[in-house]
């Protein structure tokens, strides 16, 4: 317990510093727009709308709201059946 | 805290960092490909889907307990792909990709096929990639992302490095490599008459700010990971990295 405090404490140390050196127009854009798309745009090829386009005012936060959740689910799911708490495991172990 | 709250805790934490607000990165957008780009690469990628799948359906058949590996694997990668990481260095975001640490756990064919998955689902419901880029996404994100991290952390351990700075390796370079190989899809599409090379060149070190940290949090990540599984379940990576691997 007192060494996960330790680190982190360490890792937000280390994580206001860096922001503390941050760039004063950081505009925290994706590399897809700094990146990917200039590059496309430049050689003729913006990209085109996705079929489904979620990205409409809060409607993309939504969706990912919803993946997220379900994601964590998912994960934490089949989480407890690989490492579940040492109790059940000692439980399972006896029932063999 | 004892363990047993840690293990109760594991889920929740995992759902509460699972919130990510939409930022795409190594994802190529519908329409940037010109199709006959985008043909190739689904093509390229198919070989690697059948011989994933062909590879869930027997380490499958030999421990029933393999699937939920790939479960928690899979939704791991979904999460970690969507999630943007500030970089404060380069004032830009971009996201890790989890397919180094994937592919030390369940092998790289298998890693293409849930990063596969998770490209698709972004795809259709995430407005984050597109459908006919696809292919080219799921090539630098799930092959050449697995392949790297997979040969990277399996050479490392039979040089006899250590199992946690291969992890990190594996993690560093599955991130780079991704990069790399959407660079050159990029480059390879649309350099027109500027020369390949050069153009590659332009767009590898455009992602480099960003990427350079970021792909070393991703060793970090990685090593971390591993050393989490290694402590929770002692000789599980050891076993999975055997030629005829389960989970034990």
């Amino acid at each position: 317990m007192k060494k996960a405090v330790i680190i982190s404490a360490l890792v937000l140390l280390l994580g206001a510093l860096c922001f503390g050196v941050a760039r004063r127009d950081a505009k925290w854009a994706g590399v897809d727009e700094t990146v990917v798309e200039k590059f496309a745009t430049a050689a003729g090829r913006p990209p085109r709308e996705p079929l489904i386009n979620t990205d409409q005012g809060d409607l993309l936060l939504f969706v990912f709201l919803i993946a997220g959740t379900v994601g964590g689910f998912v994960g934490g799911y089949y989480y407890r059946e690989l490492f579940p708490p040492k109790a059940k495991a000692q439980e399972t172990r006896t029932d063999v | 805290m004892t363990r047993s709250r840690v293990s109760l805790l594991a889920p929740v934490a995992l759902l509460l960092f699972a919130f990510p607000p939409p930022a795409s990165a190594m994802h190529i957008s519908e329409g940037i490909l010109p199709a006959p780009w985008a043909a190739l690469w689904f093509v390229l990628s198919v070989p690697f889907l059948i011989w994933g799948l062909h590879d869930l359906r027997v380490r499958s058949e030999r421990e029933p307990m393999f699937k939920s590996l790939v479960g928690l694997v899979g939704a791991a990668v979904f999460v970690i792909s969507c999630m943007p990481i500030p970089v404060p260095t380069a004032g830009t975001c971009s996201h890790p990709c989890a397919t180094g640490m994937a592919a030390i756990l369940i092998g790289p064919a298998l890693t293409v096929v849930i990063t596969s998955i998770a490209l698709l689902l972004q795809a259709l419901f995430l407005a984050h990639g597109g459908l006919t880029t696809l292919g080219a996404d799921i090539v630098s994100m799930g092959v050449a992302g697995a392949f790297a991290g997979y040969g990277v952390f399996r050479l490392a351990t039979t040089l006899g490095v250590s199992r946690w700075p291969a992890a990190f390796l594996a993690g560093l370079l599955s991130d780079w490599a991704t990069y790399a190989i959407t660079s050159f899809e990029l480059a390879s599409a649309l350099h027109g008459n500027a020369s390949l090379g050069q153009t590659f060149l332009a767009i590898a070190v455009a992602f480099c700010p960003t990427q350079i940290p970021l792909g070393i949090l991703e060793g970090i990540v990685t090593a971390a990971a591993c050393r989490f599984i290694e402590k929770r379940r002692p000789g599980l990576i050891a076993s999975l990295n055997q030629p005829h691997g389960g989970v034990a």
